[in-house]
């Protein structure tokens, strides 16, 4: 989902760094210090001042440059990366190519929702975000949008709010969604300290699982979450930091969507947009697989209802995870294709879809569970008789 | 015990459940028919139990793990000791929906001039008469009038031109314009034209475009009714009106035109025929109005009036054709619906001044009349010219700002109707969606609270809600229709 750790074979007595990736071997001298090179194989040309070289092809025993693994070699210019030379951890926190730049702040947790895709660990990981304080100078201003995610950003505290300084410091025309449980917002004074950042594209992406404290107190496993969470979202609003609230539906929250939407609609009508999500395979989700699974084409109906309730209140509403083939077609304009590039994949029961292209089609963890009602629309009006 | 397919780190729901007990949050509640309670809470969210059913939640006997109580919860009727934030989200709702008293009064209708061509027998007010220093407003009382609006703090300031028919005094319409944007400090205007059309020129097509002033007309159906309800010299009311409706669109826009309908007696009969004549007209909306027992209505009432419940029949008729209408597609809402609607399905406040509590009089509209006299309504005004000047606040050129508002009896007739308070109205579970009408009361029952069984302002309202709360709760298709026309 973020960032994506691997151990390389090289090692040194370098510090950890954080730089941007140049595939200019001439850039000039005063502008390397930030850089490092990236080539397809070793050169020989004057390298002095940038952080570090790493190449595509080489062999670790006998270069002097950092080798990188086919699965790295996707890496091109302006992409920020960390490296550890004492460990050989190498991250790409950052990739220029992706519209989907969404970066783990911290893997803490203050919840433990059943169906977390992002595991948390009760760890300092506080060198992750001075990673990302470093790397956010070098992130290219002209991305659109960026996300940060956890783990529960909001433990972060005073950090977060410099996170969200740099950002608007740094990247003042990206968009930052910024994912929270909205927990610790219902510390109004908190609120007010994001609000005081007076970041201009910052919206708090917030999950609400139940339009009922003790369901959602359940599904999120922590007791008055519900209470500190819709405190949070209230406080938001007060505060004037824009919503977004985000709905997983499972089995333990598709009975009540409709009285969810009605809740949204009724308490929180400020919000910028509710996104209902379909689940996605990983992390806790295959743990408590059999808790959770619904098939899709099982909970239609309150699906409907919801989003009828939400867009007849006048809230942007999206479903997202959703193929198209499980949603009745008035649905389809709600959905979006919201699988980040490099995850999503197709069944063979979508060979021949002539939708293929307007659907978001599955997480690559989709095989484990999908529903068995996946078909191809075959559009018998579009095909040539070549043959 | 409920057990769940979950890995071992993770806790089942009753970890998380409900103790036995609860709180209840207030309500209000009514016996709706023979099987079924009503219940709302403070801002007009609702639901219909069964009698045994709401024996359980008052008598504090519902099973807290049961749907029932999760729906309770879920629209704020009642509260555990797991969350206590819905009385924070609850007084939040209650804000949002008083928002509008903050702003104070935001509707300024100037009477230009109480002249008219037509004699419509359910009008209140109108002179037919050639003598215009006697019934045309002049530019010092205007000036004046203009001064005590900007006095008042709204953000937004809509000034609406009344009469007898205002265009008949349209140098003064001009001046007024003119003059208000002139001396704005910032606010948001509206300028609204209420007119027959009849005097319809170039010129004053001319003016509107250049100024963005919306044009509200009067259409009360086909030729024929239209022309029966609304008499004119020539019989010709109907096409002026609808000629009218078509210039101003050529000219302005599809948008910058409204209509409202009266209905009288002889209107009773015929609710898909005036429906469909909005059709023909291209209106995507029509307004069911009652007839005002005001004025010359009062006099006429045994000519044109009718029962409330004679009314309502027509009403849901009305109601029921529109609803078919866009089952087949075609876009069509009924604006009362839609104001009701909005208080029933929304946390948002509407500036409808008959249907609010504390009433809308002087603190959401002030009329200023072409006299220099001011009412605290448009109804008010009306009574007046029958003698009654009871809500008559003061005079534009005798009385400051604070006099008008804080010195005269307004704020007690406000205080006083509140139907928070109004007996009949206190416990009523109508009431989030209800308002209180001091003038109504007034004029029909000789006090401003007025009594509660004998009302006729109750007995519609009550009448419009039942009819609501049974389409939606009967069809899920009118639901879905009325959920679009709340927004």
């Amino acid at each position: 989902m973020t960032l994506l750790g691997t151990v390389l074979d090289h090692r040194s007595d370098q510090e950890p760094f954080v730089a941007r990736i140049s595939t200019n071997p001439n850039l000039p001298k005063p502008m390397r210090s930030t850089e490092a090179l990236l080539l397809d194989d070793e050169g020989d040309g004057d390298y002095t001042g940038f952080r570090a070289v790493f190449v595509r092809h080489g062999d670790q025993a006998t270069t002097p440059h950092i080798v990188l693994p086919p699965d790295l070699h996707y890496l091109g210019a302006e992409d920020v990366v960390r490296y550890n030379p004492h460990t050989g951890n190498f991250r790409a926190l950052y990739r220029r190519s992706s519209p989907n730049n969404s970066l783990l702040v911290t893997e803490r947790c203050n919840s433990k929702c059943l169906m977390c895709s992002q595991p948390p660990r009760d760890i300092d990981d506080s060198y992750v975000v001075d990673a990302l304080m470093e790397a956010i100078p070098l992130i290219s201003r002209a991305t659109p949008a960026m996300g940060f995610t956890g783990g529960e950003i909001t433990l972060l505290q005073d950090r977060f709010i410099g996170l969200l300084r740099a950002t608007k410091n740094y990247l003042p025309d990206t968009r930052l969604d910024v994912l929270t449980n909205g927990r610790l917002l219902s510390y109004l004074q908190y609120a007010q300290k994001i609000a005081d950042v007076g970041h201009p594209q910052l919206i708090l992406c917030i999950p609400l699982y139940s339009d009922v404290d003790t369901l959602h107190d359940f599904v999120v496993q922590a007791k008055g979450a519900f209470d500190q969470t819709t405190r949070g979202i209230i406080n938001l609003a007060r505060v004037g930091v824009a919503t977004e609230i985000r709905v997983v539906i499972h089995q333990q929250t598709y009975k009540r969507l409709p009285q969810l939407a009605e809740f949204i609609a009724r308490n929180f009508p400020f919000v910028a947009h509710v996104a209902l999500m379909g689940l996605e395979m990983t992390g806790f989700t295959k743990a408590n697989l059999e808790a959770l699974w619904v098939d899709p084409v099982d909970y239609r109906s309150e699906l409907s209802e919801a989003v009828e309730i939400l867009s007849c209140a006048g809230l942007h509403t999206s479903i997202y995870n959703h193929q198209l083939c499980l949603l009745p077609e008035y649905l389809w304009a709600f959905a979006r294709q919201s699988i980040s590039d490099w995850k999503n994949i197709y069944m063979p029961e979508c060979d021949g879809c002539s939708k293929m292209r307007e659907c978001g089609g599955f997480f690559a963890s989709a095989p484990l569970r999908y529903s068995s009602n996946i078909k191809a629309f075959i559009d018998e009006g579009h095909r040539y008789a070549v043959k | 015990m409920i057990e769940l397919p979950l890995a071992k780190a993770f806790s089942h729901p009753d970890a998380y459940a409900s103790g036995a007990t609860y709180k209840l949050l207030p309500f209000r509640f009514l016996r709706y028919d023979e099987a079924r309670y009503l219940i709302t809470n403070l801002v007009g969210e609702y639901k219909l139990l069964g009698t045994d059913e709401f024996r359980a939640f008052v008598g504090h006997n519902l099973a807290t793990a049961s749907t029932l109580f999760y729906d309770l919860k879920g629209k704020h009727f009642l509260y555990d000791d797991v969350s206590d934030a819905s009385l924070e989200l609850l007084a939040t709702k209650y804000r949002t929906k008083q928002s509008l008293l903050s702003n104070f009064t935001a509707l300024h209708m100037f009477v230009t001039s109480l002249r008219c061509d037509h004699s419509c027998p359910y009008c209140q007010v109108s002179r037919v008469s050639e003598d215009r220093s006697a019934f045309d407003m002049t530019e010092e009382t205007a000036s004046r009038a203009i001064d005590l609006m900007f006095k008042s703090p709204s953000p937004v300031l809509k000034v609406e031109f009344q009469g007898g028919e205002s265009l008949l005094n349209f140098g003064l319409v001009k001046y007024i314009v003119t003059e208000v944007k002139q001396r704005n400090d910032g606010r948001h205007l509206e300028f609204v034209i209420a007119t027959n059309l009849s005097p319809l020129t170039d010129e004053i097509l001319e003016f509107c475009r250049e100024h963005s002033i919306l044009i509200s007309t009067s259409l009360d159906g086909p030729e024929e009714l239209h022309n029966t309800n609304r008499p004119r010299p020539g019989r010709d009311s109907h096409q002026r009106a609808t000629n009218g409706i078509q210039r101003v669109r050529d000219y302005l826009g599809r948008d910058r035109v409204s209509a409202l309908m009266t209905t009288t007696a002889k209107s009773l009969t015929m609710p898909r025929e005036i429906i469909d004549e909005y059709l023909r007209m291209g209106f995507r909306s029509v307004f069911l109005r009652p007839i005002s027992p005001y004025g010359f209505a009062l006099k006429s009432a045994a000519k044109i009036g009718y029962q409330t419940e004679a009314f309502l029949e027509f009403y849901r008729t009305g109601l029921d054709y529109i609803l078919e209408l866009n089952r087949q597609g075609i876009p069509m809402r009924e604006e009362y619906a839609a104001i009701v609607l909005r208080k029933m399905l929304t946390p948002y406040p509407t500036g409808y001044v008959d249907l609010q509590s504390p009433s809308g009089i002087g603190i959401t509209c002030i009329s200023y009349n072409y006299d220099g006299d001011i009412y605290a309504s448009d109804e008010s005004r009306m009574l007046a010219e029958n003698g009654d000047h009871t809500f008559r606040l003061g005079n534009v050129h005798r009385d400051t700002y604070e006099d008008i508002m804080a010195s005269s009896q307004l704020l007690p007739m406000i205080y006083d109707t509140m139907a928070e308070g109004t007996p009949g109205c206190t416990d009523c579970a109508f009431q989030p969606w209800c308002g209180t009408d001091p003038v109504f009361h007034h004029a029909t029952q000789g006090d401003y609270v007025g009594h509660r069984p004998t009302s006729e302002y109750c007995a519609k309202n009550m009448g419009v809600f039942r009819t609501l709360i049974d389409l939606m709760e009967g069809d899920p298709h009118a639901k879905t229709i009325m959920r679009r026309w709340a927004q």
